[in-house]
């Protein structure tokens, strides 16, 4: 039996081969996903490694507000100058050196913009000499208040040289330097994993990084001869007392590689998400490929019956056949995925800088997963077409098969079950009240609904397939190709549904992202009074600011009625952790939005006063007049009393705290300021001169408010494109089953096709007749992800209503985009099957069994 | 031999036409310096024991199979080196065809199947003719039928209207009739022949039997690749006495 069905698996190669790509691209993504991550996280070590090699033990004043990895850089609470003296004088210690090292320090380059980090710290410090790591590659160090060195990294990225003026952002605006010197790191590494470096003179460092003189944000501790660097960390602690974090240099290396590689495992997690889609479609295109088989094997099958088999057999013989090709497809595409995975792994290295590719690895999970789902898939796939075959009678081995149309109720009732089933699912995820289980419950419904609506494709695609096949009906070769499309409409239906999937998640996506972005434009247009704006793109791990001085001018300008400024930051409220803004005067900020307070008065509020939505107040049962303690990231807890509650549509934030909490922020500059003009003054005469005030702040610009809604909603299409590319692979093995169906048709038409040829259809007209049939099928299944796509979109629209998206919006031009993409796609899909049809000798095909 | 037809014009032409299959040890000559003409307007039938070269005959003549050696006419159009554009021309405006079995698209009506080399050409039936021909196959209350609700000799009546509505210069059948009862083959025979008989249509026939020889104005015998002999205005006994003779000679051999 065994040898029977390997003898049948290598005569099916062709078919079998294109099966079997869809699973070596979904084990390919699978195990890929798992090779870059671990290389990258392996490399990321090795950066961490060195980074600390010069530090035994570091000593850092405990911060005032724990932040994640995944939520920004930590602001660390400045340490006097004593406590380097007191760490010195601890029996063991050699040398320790206080360091001045925080996030912030944006580099103005050559061009006058901003030098981005996609992901990296732009770290400012102190120059303390160079050492075992770090390495003058020209010039010399700071000397001068207004002297500054980089690291190779930036001086590559903001193209500058030794001797340059170079603008640096800090906790102060814009400042100029000289650029007298150039660095690197041992090894030839250009940067510590991409970070960005600017190094200062001591003071200037305290000033513009930490906000204070004679302060450092930590100790750098070389152990004596003879002194362990656990030994030195235990000694150091207890000398210090409490209220200080003491680690040694390999704790900390290893506790960054921990916060990294949650970062990667989050990545890891998006692409297994867009692997395990594109694999969902992979167990269509399987389906469709075994349900052939099974169909073009009857009479062997029967036969096999006939002599004897049992339908255990019958059903093992397809599902070995399933499990070789999985095998084969796991290997594959493990080998294709280590590949992949090494090439992403070198493109981002390549892209971060300073980071030295570690050697490639294949991690037990990429070999573990790659087997798993590429025989789950497979087998599962095959698993309906192995029960068909067991039902097939040992007479048909006498009887003429004919491809019976066998009634679609079942399927259709099925269909039906299972689709209310997912929609159900999907509708407790979006509107229920299910916690830690929403997503889970999102996802699974969209899964189960795809199973559901894939199985009442085929009683749709009769009158569809048909009313699409008519556009092209005015030719013959187009009505030969759409009768084609319709002589089997389950395959034509689950060929299709593979493409839907696809499409409908890109579609799904773009409504709910589309439906987002004019909501937020609907929202500013409503409440948001101010005709310009100041803003910027996110261009690093931190928010873009400028110079609060701006606000203060623009307020001057003739024509301007009203300019305030918002600032940004995370705090502790009552020992909650919170994101709250903070403007340097309500009153102004208020008049600037036109807004009006829900209760008490939106007046300049007093350093112990606080202003809160109405939202907030009452999820966390404030009332006016309570007080609350807030603690900065930079200050001691302070008590505040809420004076004020607004509309949350109205203001921006949950919270907003006066001017003077703003020096203790992480972030002490404001990142958006709106200018509102006084009746009579227009845009285009006060717009030239706030864009004349913010020159100096380069990571910000004026715009009127249109123009700064869509810079705020550049993530949404940012987002969508990201889908797009990421869902790409799936779409690629919908056209993979396109091709394998149309194959498959002309191979059993070939007798067909022969007396097309033999009464005078032409080459050109019987590729025709092929490519007509490819662009019914994929248009159909474009057509049926759009509708899916547009009605899981606006059921997420709808659910998201009280979280703001008020707008359902359906891309009309997207949509239509996808339609005539998918016409494309089937006009490719059609290409290698159609050149067959076209070069069949007409004898041949004629005489084909 | 040289087999020419007696008078009028010639519809179709094979002069000193050689086939070969194959290389070597396999090689297989299916044609062996052939010669022949097919005058227009007659009904002519090709026959000769299995294996003869019948089949290889027509599709030399009909465009479908490349000769070896040799020149074949249609018309007066030369068939041999012609590319496939013009090749797929030839058959579907000069050239028809019945086969032995699957003659017709399953997805199309009988109506539609007639119409196929029309439609193909981008042409309108003439309706007279198309009157004529539907009358003549008998099929008037089938027309909207699928092949699969036709029974088998129906399906040769549609496959005979479709070789005849695009009024081609000669109409090759490989064995029409070879899968079908004798009643069915007798009114699919006679459709043929009065199709010659009154409108002037040329026709080429393989086949076997003798009684469906007989239909036929003139019947060419081949033998090994090899016109032997030829018989005017057969009848089924002058077919059969002629095949004897054929098989008592091959046996000499
Ligand atoms: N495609 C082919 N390849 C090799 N030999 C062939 C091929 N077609 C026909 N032949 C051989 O040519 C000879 C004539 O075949 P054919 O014309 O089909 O005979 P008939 O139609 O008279 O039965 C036979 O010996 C046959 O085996
Ligand atoms: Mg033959």
């Amino acid at each position: 039996m065994l040898r029977a069905t390997l003898k049948s698996l290598l005569a099916r190669k062709l078919r079998l081969i294109l099966s079997g790509l869809a699973v070596v691209l979904g084990v390919m993504f699978v195990s890929g996903a798992f090779v870059v991550t671990d290389t990258l996280s392996r490399s990321f070590d090795a950066v961490f490694a060195t980074a600390y090699s010069q530090t035994d033990v570091a000593v850092s004043a405990q911060p005032k507000i724990a932040v994640d990895e995944m939520e920004g850089e930590q602001v660390a609470t400045p340490l006097p100058a004593d406590v380097v003296a007191r760490t010195r004088a601890v029996d063991g210690v050699a040398e320790a050196t206080g360091l001045v090292s925080a996030d912030g320090a944006r580099v103005v380059g050559s061009d006058g913009k901003v030098l981005n980090s996609f992901g990296p710290p732009r770290l400012g410090g102190n120059w303390t000499g160079t050492d075992d790591l770090l390495e003058l590659r020209a010039g010399r160090g700071p000397q001068a208040a207004d002297e500054i060195v980089v690291n190779q990294t930036v001086a590559d990225g903001a193209g500058l040289a030794v001797g340059d003026r170079v603008g640096v952002l800090t906790l102060e605006p814009k400042k100029d330097f000289t650029l007298v010197g150039i660095f690197g790191y041992s090894g030839g590494r250009d940067s510590l994993g991409g970070v960005q470096e600017v190094l200062f003179t001591e003071p200037v460092a305290q000033r513009l990084m930490l906000g204070r003189a004679g302060v450092y944000s930590e100790i750098s501790v070389r152990a004596a001869d003879g002194v362990t660097p656990e030994q030195l960390r235990d000694r150091v602690g207890s000398a210090l007392g409490a209220g200080y974090v003491v680690k040694t240099g390999d704790q900390l290396a290893e506790e960054n590689a921990a916060d990294l590689q949650e970062g990667l495992g989050f990545f890891n997690n998006i692409l297994l998400g867009f692997a395990g889609v594109a694999l969902f479609v992979g167990i269509f295109l399987i389906l469709n490929t075994f349900s052939i088989i099974v169909a073009q094997r009857t009479r062997e099958l029967a036969l096999m019956r006939a002599i004897g088999g049992s339908r255990g057999q019958m059903i093992g013989s397809v599902l070995v056949e399933a499990v070789v090709i999985g095998l084969v497809a796991a290997v594959l595409g493990l080998a294709a995925g280590v590949g992949a995975g090494a090439g992403l792994a070198y493109l981002f290295t390549s892209f971060a800088g300073g980071l030295d590719l570690a050697p490639i690895g294949v991690p037990p999970a990429a070999v573990l997963s790659a087997f798993v789902v590429g025989v789950l898939v497979t087998v599962v796939a095959a698993v309906l077409p192995a029960l068909r075959a067991a039902r097939i009678p040992p007479v048909a081995a006498m009887q003429d098969v004919a491809t019976p149309d066998r009634p679609l109720t079942r399927l259709t009732v099925a269909g039906a079950v299972i689709g209310a089933a997912g929609a159900a699912t999907l509708g407790v995820g979006l509107y229920g009240d299910s916690g830690g289980a929403t997503l889970t419950l999102i996802l699974s419904g969209v899964l189960v609904s795809f199973i559901g609506i894939a199985l009442l494709t085929p009683l749709v695609s009769r009158p569809v397939v048909s009313a699409l096949g008519r556009l092209f009906s005015w030719s013959l070769p187009g009505r030969l190709g759409r009768l084609n499309s319709g002589r089997n409409p389950r395959r034509t239906a689950i060929t299709a549904a593979a493409l839907m999937v696809g499409i409908a998640l890109v579609t799904g996506v773009t409504v709910v992202m589309d439906s987002a972005k004019s909501s937020l434009a609907q929202q500013a247009e409503d409440n948001v009074k101010a005709q310009i704006v100041i803003g910027g793109e996110q261009n690093g791990p931190r928010p873009p600011t400028f110079d609060p001085e701006v606000l203060r001018r623009a307020a001057a300008i003739p024509g301007v009625r009203a300019a305030a400024g918002v600032w940004n930051d995370q705090v502790v409220i009552d020992g909650e952790r919170a994101w709250v803004n903070a403007t340097d005067d309500l009153a102004r900020l208020a008049d600037a939005y036109g807004a009006t307070a829900a209760s008490g008065t939106l007046a300049t509020l007093r350093p112990d006063q606080v202003a809160v939505s109405t939202e907030e107040a009452t999820e966390r049962g404030w009332a006016l007049g309570d007080r609350l303690t807030v603690q900065t990231a930079r200050g001691d807890p302070r008590p505040y009393t809420i004076v004020a509650t607004y509309d949350p549509a109205t203001l921006p934030g949950s919270m907003l705290l006066p001017a003077a909490a703003t020096a203790e922020f992480g972030i002490p500059q404001p990142l958006t300021g709106f200018v509102r003009l006084a009746d009579g003054a227009t845009v285009d005469q006060v717009l030239p001169r706030v864009k004349a005030l913010v020159a100096d702040s380069p990571e910000v610009s004026a715009m009127d408010r249109s123009a700064f809604v869509a810079q705020q909603t550049g993530d949404f299409d940012t987002i969508i494109t990201m889908v797009q590319i990421l869902l790409a692979l799936a779409i690629l093995i919908a056209v993979l089953g396109v091709v394998n169906t149309l194959a498959l048709s002309v191979l059993e038409r070939t007798r067909e096709l022969g007396l097309l040829r033999a009464v005078g259809l032409g080459r050109a007209q019987t590729m025709r007749m092929v490519t007509v049939e490819a662009v019914v099928i994929s248009v159909f299944g474009a057509l049926l992800g759009v509708v899916v796509g547009a009605g899981m979109g606006a059921a997420v629209v709808r659910a998201l209503d009280g979280e703001g998206i008020t707008d359902l919006v359906l891309p009309w031009q997207r949509m239509a985009t996808y339609l005539v993409l998918a016409g494309l796609v089937g006009v490719i899909a059609a290409i290698l099957p159609a050149i067959r049809a076209a070069r069949l000798n007409v004898l041949a095909a004629i005489s084909h069994e | 031999m040289t087999a020419t037809d007696a008078g009028g014009a010639v519809a179709a032409r094979a002069s000193n036409v050689w086939k070969v299959y194959g290389t070597g040890e396999a090689q297989v000559v299916a044609l062996r310096d052939v010669s022949v003409e097919f005058g227009s307007g007659r009904f002519t039938a090709i026959m000769g024991p299995s294996g003869s070269g019948k089949s290889t005959l027509m599709h030399c003549l009909a465009g479908l199979d490349a000769v070896s050696r040799g020149q074949v006419h249609v018309g007066d159009t030369q068939v041999t080196g012609l590319g496939d554009k013009a090749l797929t021309r030839l058959r579907r405006d000069r050239v028809g065809f019945i086969f032995q079995q699957f003659n017709l698209l399953p997805t199309l009506s009988a109506q539609e199947n007639i119409r196929l080399p029309l439609d193909i050409a981008g042409r309108k039936p003439d309706p007279q003719w198309w009157d004529t021909v539907i009358a003549t196959v008998g099929l008037t209350d089938r027309l909207a039928h699928r092949p699969s609700q036709l029974s088998g000799g129906q399906q040769q009546r549609v496959a005979c209207a479709r070789a005849l509505i695009g009024r081609p210069d000669v109409i090759f059948a490989d064995e029409p009739t070879g899968n079908l009862d004798s009643r069915s083959g007798a009114e699919v025979l006679s459709f043929l022949r009065s199709s010659v008989r009154e409108h002037g249509q040329t026709i080429v026939m393989v086949t076997h039997d003798p009684v469906a020889a007989a239909y036929a104005d003139r019947v060419v015998f081949l033998a090994d690749g090899e016109i032997v002999t030829e018989l005017s205005d057969p009848t089924a006994e002058t077919v059969l006495d002629t095949m004897k003779k054929l098989d008592s000679t091959e046996l000499v051999h």
